[in-house]
């Protein structure tokens, strides 16, 4: 029998002869994660564990950008405690400040993530890097804290659902549309414990930046990992950041899968997941004069430069509307300087948006755009849990950067071609 | 707590429901991880699903999830402030991949039962024998099985939790 994605990768890096599904192995990671809120926790635990030295002090990432630039005197001390550990055991990938930006967009656009690796993080959005081609996935603090002392962890070979994306992508559609109709049919438990596979001629017409946005959401459905084959378009991207990259990977044709998906997505509308799970999926004119007080275009989902790009688009010579508070959060310092460049931020400067720092901010309710009671926001992130952005009695609609911008115009939820 | 864990295994509390899906901001609100002291997360334990959750808590009450416990971000102050709260047993119909995890790794007693969960209600008086994946409903008599927990994940929570796993291996 083959090997899907999944067991492939895991195979690599494990000293054991890998059977299938359910078995539990030891494997060597690639990369370990953590950011201001987890590595905290991360810490302790090292040094309960009595580790005094890191396995590869490259080979760890520590990024501050939840509560950065920090908001008040307890996550500055968070950030200090992680800053001070970077520097105690050398540790090469260390950011904040004018370095740092949204984790997920950051590896990737450094080169420290790509085909193949293994990348174990202290964030569930860790699994974005599947969109290279990595088997990557989210753990909590201590499970991190073993990883960095030990350069190994272990895991179940998940079963693995193979999705075929088939048809025309419609105007307007974008990969974030593609994610949010997957989960409105598989649920947000419908991949649990699994890894997704995405497969099929769309592929060809998502470049790296949508299959990190499908990739990035994958724990929305339970997955333990989102999983995109390795091709031309993983190594363009690979190439022209900084890695050298040169195999494609692909699964075995006689892989096993427990569940095989097909998704045409012709005449697909835009998707937009309602309060209070990004499983409660409708196409965006299923909704009727949803009001919104705020947008977000940002985060590790949807806040690199195309998704600017997209935004930009809809909004050039149109106002935001007078009710709406629109945050524009450009996810890394390198993607801020490349739309000012390209003259996207002073197409949201001019439409009367508010442009802040890279960070994560919002979209966890950390700051930098909190909701008050009985308020709704339509934002690009990845969870529309209630209280997620503030308040338990505010509302969050999640959608593409396309729906994000007509939004914000129109301060109701509309399709982006009626702008 | 995770060494009265450790000693006994062995549990007896009131059951307090909560729904399906729960996830980790319903737990603890991310306003809250600028902290990682177990008491002060758990003074805010479950406040993302009801404010003032946790008043009806009392120390060795257990919780009772439904559907895909413990979803959302990987925050491992979820457990902390779950175990923080005084509450050291979860029984659910399923658990999230990361949580579960997560909770081994703490020291907090995660068991999942499936469709059985509807066999207890808020406020049920139960008994946990952990080792042996039994719940004695004491207020309806009537006796559930939990899944088996992983040879290798027992492992770790029959050490206490990860962090002693790792101090044998790094030694």
């Amino acid at each position: 029998m083959g090997k899907n994605l999944a067991e492939k990768i895991l195979q690599r890096h494990s000293p054991e002869i890998l059977r299938g599904p359910g078995q539990i192995i030891p494997c060597r990671v690639s990369l370990v994660l953590a950011n201001d809120i987890t590595a905290p926790l991360s810490i302790d635990s090292f040094r309960k564990m009595g580790a005094k030295k890191v396995f590869d002090p490259g080979k760890i990432a520590l990024v501050c950008d939840h509560f950065t630039p920090n908001k008040d005197i307890a996550s500055a001390e968070q950030v200090k405690k992680v800053r001070l550990f970077a520097r105690e055991m050398g540790i090469t990938h260390y950011y904040e400040g004018g370095t740092s930006g949204v984790e997920h967009a950051l590896l990737p656009e450094l080169g420290l993530v790509g085909p193949g690796d293994i990348v174990v993080g202290a964030d569930s959005h860790t699994c974005t890097y599947g969109g290279l081609g990595a088997f990557a996935t989210g753990m909590g603090s201590t499970d991190i804290a073993a990883a960095m002392a030990l350069g190994e962890t272990w895991f179940k070979v998940p079963e693995s659902i193979k999705v075929r994306i088939t048809g025309e992508l419609g105007p307007y559609i974008t990969a974030k549309d593609l994610i949010l109709n997957l989960i409105g049919r598989i649920k947000v438990d419908g991949a649990l414990y699994k890894a997704l596979e995405f497969s099929g001629p769309v592929l060809d017409r998502l470049d790296a930046e949508a299959r990190m946005t499908m990739a990035n959401m994958a724990i929305e459905a339970g997955a333990k990992a989102g999983l995109f084959p390795v091709d031309v378009i993983t190594l363009d991207y690979c190439r022209t950041h900084g890695r050298n990259d040169l195999n494609t990977l692909q699964p075995d044709h006689d892989a096993a899968y427990c569940l095989l998906m097909d998704m045409d997505v012709s005449g697909m509308p835009p998707q937009v997941a309602c309060p209070h799970l990004p499983d409660n999926v409708k196409a965006v004119d299923e909704l009727k004069e949803i009001r919104v007080d705020q947008v977000v275009l940002g985060s590790c989902t949807n806040g690199r430069i195309s998704d600017l790009r997209q935004a930009a688009q809809i909004i050039r010579e149109h106002k935001v509307d007078k009710g709406v508070r629109f945050i524009v959060l450009p996810a890394t310092p390198k993607i801020y300087a490349q739309a000012l460049e390209e003259g996207l931020l002073e197409i949201f400067m001019r439409a009367g948006a508010i442009i802040g720092p890279p960070t994560c901010g919002p979209c966890l309710g950390g700051h930098m755009g909190i909701l008050a009671g009985g308020e709704k926001c339509l934002a690009t992130t990845n969870r529309n849990f209630k209280g997620r952005m503030g308040s338990l009695d505010s509302e969050v609609y999640l959608g593409s950067p396309y729906v994000a911008a007509a939004t914000a115009v129109a301060g109701r939820i509309i399709h982006p071609e009626r702008i | 707590m995770m060494q009265e864990q450790k000693t006994s295994m062995h549990f007896q509390g009131r059951a307090h429901k909560v729904g399906d899906h729960v996830d980790t901001d319903a737990i603890i609100p991310a306003r809250y991880l600028v902290t990682t002291d177990p008491l002060e997360l758990g003074r805010h334990c479950m406040s993302g699903l009801k404010q003032d959750w946790i008043k009806r808590i009392n120390r060795g009450d257990i919780l009772v999830g439904g559907k895909n416990f413990g979803c959302g971000s990987s925050r491992e102050h979820a457990p902390i402030a779950i175990l923080g709260a005084g509450i050291s047993v979860v029984i659910a119909h399923s658990f999230a991949r990361i949580f579960y995890r997560n909770g081994f790794n703490m020291g907090l007693v995660l068991l999942e039962v499936g469709d059985r969960v509807k066999a207890i209600n808020s406020l049920d008086q139960l008994e946990v024998r952990a080792l042996d994946g039994e719940i004695i409903n004491h207020s309806t008599g009537e006796t559930i099985r939990s899944l088996p927990v992983p040879e290798f994940m027992a492992n770790i929570l029959a050490r206490g939790g990860l962090i002693n796993y790792v101090r044998e291996k790094v030694g």
